[in-house]
């Protein structure tokens, strides 16, 4: 399969590109590892113009310890991710995850900012960066913001990323909660994607759990922070009978999917059972 | 609209007009017709296409040749270097292959494995190989070719 004409740009600052993309606007994609994009371009459900390559951007590979926070440059790859020590250690889940994308081939070159860019609903970034809290960054060349996981994903292959901007990187908070963190999927055996992805983190170091983040991808069209079960866990120790009772709730009221894959009742109970699995890795 | 693009493909430098749409599995097939990468499924799951890209196993389908410029490229053609590679030989001992389609990727991913991981667990070999198909279900000898060649990379 071959994608349509395009023509390609490999800016070398993230001036060049915020111009390029700036000037460009509807008419170009970034490109990254390309992970995401080349294969949907090949399919033709994406025919670009131009391509905006910011692989070649100083930095924006970068893992770096910001303080209250682990910065991830929006270009570092998946294995890099899964590799990185100070991630492990501050959430992780995030490592977890990491090395649980794809395989070892897509880990290499797949990166971070061009997966949630895409926002496909049954990649593995969505749960764990809404289970975070985690924040993206994003500039273009009138200024850049920083936008919570939770109001980033808005739909199905939808982001809040505009037209003229380039996420430059995903801040994953230090906190009680992303050191005692874990995901578990049930991935699809042929593409590793999720059927049902859940991430948990809470802080447990008090006389009950608080600050309980429990997120789905995979569930339904949109990933998202599952509010029944945080609370049902909120307040109450961790053990089998709170985890049972709370995964009770699991994507209750929620519009889950239903695919040749899985059927949306299958999808929900799925859910249920890879919550459970998840927060028993808890501590 | 063509692009320039400067390659390293097995030690030699190539330089090539091309256009950007290119997958890198093609330039490597119809520009330098090093057809040993095999293109099975084109959708980034069977791993046929695997290659090294400066060291580290890629899926050579699911990348433009353009990305690829000014970098080192390995393929299966490149392994061997006056003798089999302990992998090629591996493959031969231990029977890891019948058509042998999938080969060429089996031996590039576990040669980026064996690089990080010298003494893997038969388990770790499979894990490693998730990203690669055999249609054949030969995997049973493709993880003991492994292991063979580990055991004389060693040695």
């Amino acid at each position: 399969m071959i994608p349509s004409q395009i023509a390609y740009q490999k800016p070398e600052s993230l001036e060049e590109a915020l111009n390029c993309v700036g000037d460009l606007g509807d008419m170009c994609k970034i490109l990254a590892g390309g992970h995401s994009l080349i294969p949907v371009m090949k399919l033709r459900l994406a025919d670009p113009e131009n391509l905006v390559d910011i692989t070649g951007i100083p930095g924006l590979k970068e893992i770096s310890d910001a303080g209250d926070s682990i910065s991830i440059g929006a270009c570092a790859t998946h294995a890099d991710i899964a590799n990185s020590r100070p991630i492990h250690s501050a959430a992780p889940m995030v490592s977890k995850a990491a090395s649980m994308i794809g395989d070892i081939q897509v880990r290499n070159f797949g990166t971070i900012g061009g997966s949630i860019a895409h926002a496909d609903p049954s990649a593995d970034w969505p749960a764990v960066l809404l289970a975070a809290d985690a924040s993206i960054n994003m500039q273009s060349r009138s200024g850049s913001r920083s936008v919570k996981a939770s109001e980033f994903f808005l739909g199905l292959f939808m982001t809040a990323l505009q037209t003229g901007e380039i996420i430059t990187s995903i801040d994953i908070p230090k906190s009680a909660a992303n050191a005692n963190s874990n995901y578990e999927k049930f991935a699809q055996p042929a593409s590793r994607f999720a059927l049902v992805g859940c991430a948990v983190a809470a802080d447990n170091s008090g006389d009950a759990l608080a600050d309980v983040r429990v997120a789905f991808n995979g569930v339904s069209a949109t990933p998202f922070r599952d509010g029944g079960v945080e609370s049902a866990l909120t307040g109450s120790g961790l053990n089998d009978e709170s985890i049972s009772a709370a995964c009770g709730v699991a994507a209750d009221g929620v519009d889950v999917m239903s695919d040749h894959f899985a059927s949306s009742a299958y999808r929900k109970s799925m859910a249920a059972v890879f919550a459970k699995r998840a927060l028993k890795g808890l501590s | 609209m063509k692009t320039n693009v400067k390659i390293t493909v097995n030690g030699t430098v190539y330089e090539r007009e091309i256009e950007p749409r290119m997958l890198l599995v093609y330039f490597l097939r119809e520009e330098l017709h090093l057809t040993g990468t095999h293109i099975g499924c084109d959708t980034s799951s069977c791993g046929a296409c695997t290659v090294h890209l400066d060291g580290k196993a890629l899926k050579s389908c699911s990348m433009l040749a353009v990305q690829a410029n000014g970098m080192s490229v390995t393929t299966i053609e490149g392994m061997a270097n006056g003798e089999m590679h302990p992998l090629q030989k591996g493959f031969h001992e231990e029977h890891g292959l019948q058509c042998g389609f999938c080969t060429p990727g089996m031996i590039m991913t576990a040669a980026d494995l064996l690089a990080s991981n010298p003494n893997p667990t038969e388990h770790e070999i499979r894990e490693s190989l998730e990203g690669n198909l055999c249609r054949c279900t030969g995997y049973h000898n493709i993880v003991k070719s492994i292991q063979h060649a580990a055991k004389e990379m060693q040695s």
